[in-house]
């Protein structure tokens, strides 16, 4: 059953659509996260929902209740800020205690109700000290206390864990996802990092420029992409145009491959093939085997992430660390996958020249690509 | 890092400096003369003496200007507090570009000789001035009051005069919220009033208080405002010290009645700040994190 439906809902500045017409449904107990880059419009849904910004057009509805034509003070809804935007001149307790006391409950159940929250939270022990003495991820704890005493029936989390360092930033999507199903409640999450979107929801809604790209489960959003923007948003994608189609298989520039399966196999000349670089392994050479020089591989721990250049532009490898031996800059080697690794994505209007570079998305992984000197390990 | 302290002391020695002729030696003069003796046949004699304090402290005259010298200061401090933290709070929700303009609006008055200012309200004060027709006019009233040469008066326009320095205190409090605050507060089910009484205010406080000590130093010492609207017979500390220097030249007394002030103004001024840092420590101390 739907809990939470957007309707046609739009926001426009001027003539620039911030939303644009989206509808969404979300069930009961569900997480779902709205996943994109900035500027696509999933903050400023986020506040709609919220009352804090007016749309211009479409509905909200919670439960069938009009949320639309009731003032943000009286929605009833926990959201949990970027900056957790807790009051500094309270202590926890009195942070906590603060959406009880507008709700004019008793003193002794405010009490109670606290201290199982700070429980629920892992903070019991810390109710009289001020946000000023707690780290990061602690202040994030308080403001999601703050929001779930109240009992709210829909949580907003406005990218709750980008302000924490990568390890916190694990233990917190844990804890996170813990306290989420504990209490069953039902949570709209906006994030541009897609890992954590991947790691925390039911189900992922992909936006750019105001619109929903796709909708689904993390595994179906991952493994079968829809959309170029998609692809190249979650994970990184080695996209290859399809010159020729015929009941044998594809030709894709100077290689034949087998056709793709399932519903990928339905593929056209001009649309594109996605293989992720996780899929793709060294082989032996062969009509399939898409021959390529190493430019580049970095180092990332537990894989390689390997550059290459081939006829059909640049390509991505993954190569787990698993002990074997590794190409190393300026091999010359032969790329290979399996028939069902691949996925048909369609040529859509925004589609960039016929050898696409597979995109390094990721801010993290960027990072670490432009830091990591060019030598050899 | 012996010598690394020494230069410090090096380093800030031309501002030590300045600080010691300007301030110090006046200061210190003042009290040392203070405890000079003064004769009215014959000027300041030789020795140190407690005269010019006993006669302060024992006389019901000036207890009378002390009292209400604080009495004003205590008043306005505690009006300029409301207005100028109003001021401050309605225009930190303004837009550009009302903003800018009612800004200058408000600190205008600091751009003003206080004299300028103070003549102004003189204008506007008087049984036949602006303020007592239109009272009149309005059947508020059905005599002009006197403003001129009452406390009322001092009131009125030292409060018009030094509210600015509250307002920028304030502003500067207001500035550092977080605007995401209001919004969790609104978002946690609080009206207006309540963002206002509960978020608000108390983040703001520091600001108010701070705004507050400046302007009863200020409304303690002030000159101008009471010589002019005050007239001859309301005395603050100010003008029965100018009094003293200038017309009975006795300059010990006078000056007594200057370190008293001093005294008294330095005492407000500590414990005020010991209570604001001491209420605050926990709330704005430096981030964890």
């Amino acid at each position: 059953m739907s809990f939470l439906v957007l309707e046609g809902l739009t926001k426009r500045y001027g003539d620039h659509a911030a939303v644009d017409d989206i509808a969404l449904s979300v069930k009961k107990g569900e997480f779902v996260s709205l996943l994109g880059p900035s500027g696509c419009g999933k903050t400023t849904t986020l506040q709609m929902i919220a009352g804090f910004v007016e749309p211009t057009a479409g509905s909200v509805t919670l439960e069938a209740r009009n949320l639309l034509a009731v003032p943000a003070a009286k929605r009833g809804l926990g959201i949990v800020f970027q900056n957790y935007a807790l009051f500094p001149h309270m202590t926890v307790a009195e942070n906590v205690a603060f959406g009880l006391e507008m709700r004019s409950v008793g003193k002794a159940e405010r009490q109670q109700r606290v201290v199982e929250t700070l429980a629920l939270v892992g903070l019991a022990g810390f109710a009289e000290r001020y946000p000023a003495q707690l780290s990061g991820g602690q202040q994030q704890r308080v403001a999601l206390a703050r929001a779930l005493v109240i009992r709210p029936g829909l949580l907003l989390l406005d990218e709750p864990l980008s302000n924490l360092d990568a390890k916190l930033r694990e233990e917190m999507q844990v804890e996170l996802r813990r306290i989420q199903r504990t209490v069953g409640i039902t949570t709209l999450m906006v994030t541009h990092d897609q890992a954590e979107a991947l790691a925390l929801s039911d189900r992922v809604v992909l936006m750019q420029a105001g619109r929903i790209e796709q909708e689904d489960s993390p595994l179906q959003a991952y493994e079968h992409p829809r959309t170029g923007f998609v692809c190249d948003f979650l994970g990184k994608a080695n996209l290859f145009t399809v010159d020729r189609v015929d009941a044998n298989g594809l030709t894709v520039g100077v290689l034949a491959l087998p056709l793709p399966v399932g519903a990928s196999a339905d593929v056209r000349a001009g649309d594109r093939i996605l293989v992720r670089p996780e899929k793709i392994s060294f082989g032996t050479p062969g009509p399939g085997a898409l021959a390529a020089r190493v430019a580049n591989r970095v180092f990332q721990g537990n894989h390689w992430l390997y550059q290459l250049q081939t006829p059909l532009g640049d390509a991505l490898v993954i190569r787990q660390n698993d002990g074997g031996a590794c190409p190393a800059e300026g091999d010359h080697v032969h790329l290979v996958w399996r028939a069902d690794a691949m996925r048909a994505v369609p040529a859509d209007a925004r589609a960039a020249p016929a050898a696409v570079p597979p995109s390094l998305e990721g801010e993290l992984e960027v990072r670490l690509m432009v830091d990591l000197p060019r030598e050899d390990p | 890092m012996g010598s690394g302290r020494n230069a410090a002391y090096w380093l800030s020695a031309p501002a030590l400096a300045v600080y010691a002729l300007f301030l110090v030696v006046p200061i210190a003069s003042i009290a040392l003369l203070s405890f000079q003796n003064f004769e009215f046949y014959g000027g300041i004699q030789p020795g140190i003496t407690l005269k010019n304090y006993r006669e302060v402290l024992t006389d019901g005259y000036y207890w009378e200007v002390f009292g209400r010298t604080f009495f004003i200061a205590v008043v306005v401090t505690v009006l300029c507090a409301t207005l100028g933290t109003f001021e401050a709070i309605v225009l930190h929700r303004m837009a550009n570009p009302w903003k800018s303009v009612f800004l200058l609006v408000v600190l205008g008055p600091l751009l003003i000789s206080v004299v300028v200012r103070t003549l102004g309200w003189a204008l506007l004060f008087g049984s036949t001035g602006l303020v007592n027709k239109a009272l009149l006019a309005l059947r508020l009233v059905t005599e002009p009051i006197a403003f001129m040469y009452s406390v009322t008066g001092v009131v009125i326009a030292l409060t018009h005069v030094l509210v600015p320095f509250v307002v920028i205190s304030v502003w500067a409090s207001l500035q550092r919220i977080d605007p995401a605050v209001e919004r969790a507060a609104v978002s946690l089910g609080a009206g207006q009033p309540t963002v206002f009484r509960r978020v608000i205010v108390p983040l703001a406080m520091p600001g108010i208080l701070s705004g507050s000590v400046i302007v009863f130093a200020l409304a303690a010492s002030a000159f101008a405002t009471p010589a002019i609207i005050g007239g001859r017979r309301l005395k603050v500390i100010a003008t029965a010290a100018y009094d003293e220097f200038l017309n009975t030249l006795n300059w010990p007394l006078g000056a007594s009645l200057a370190v008293l002030l001093l005294l008294a103004n330095v005492v407000v001024l500590y414990a005020s700040n010991r209570l604001i840092e001491r209420r605050y420590r926990a709330v704005f101390r430096e981030s964890v994190a």
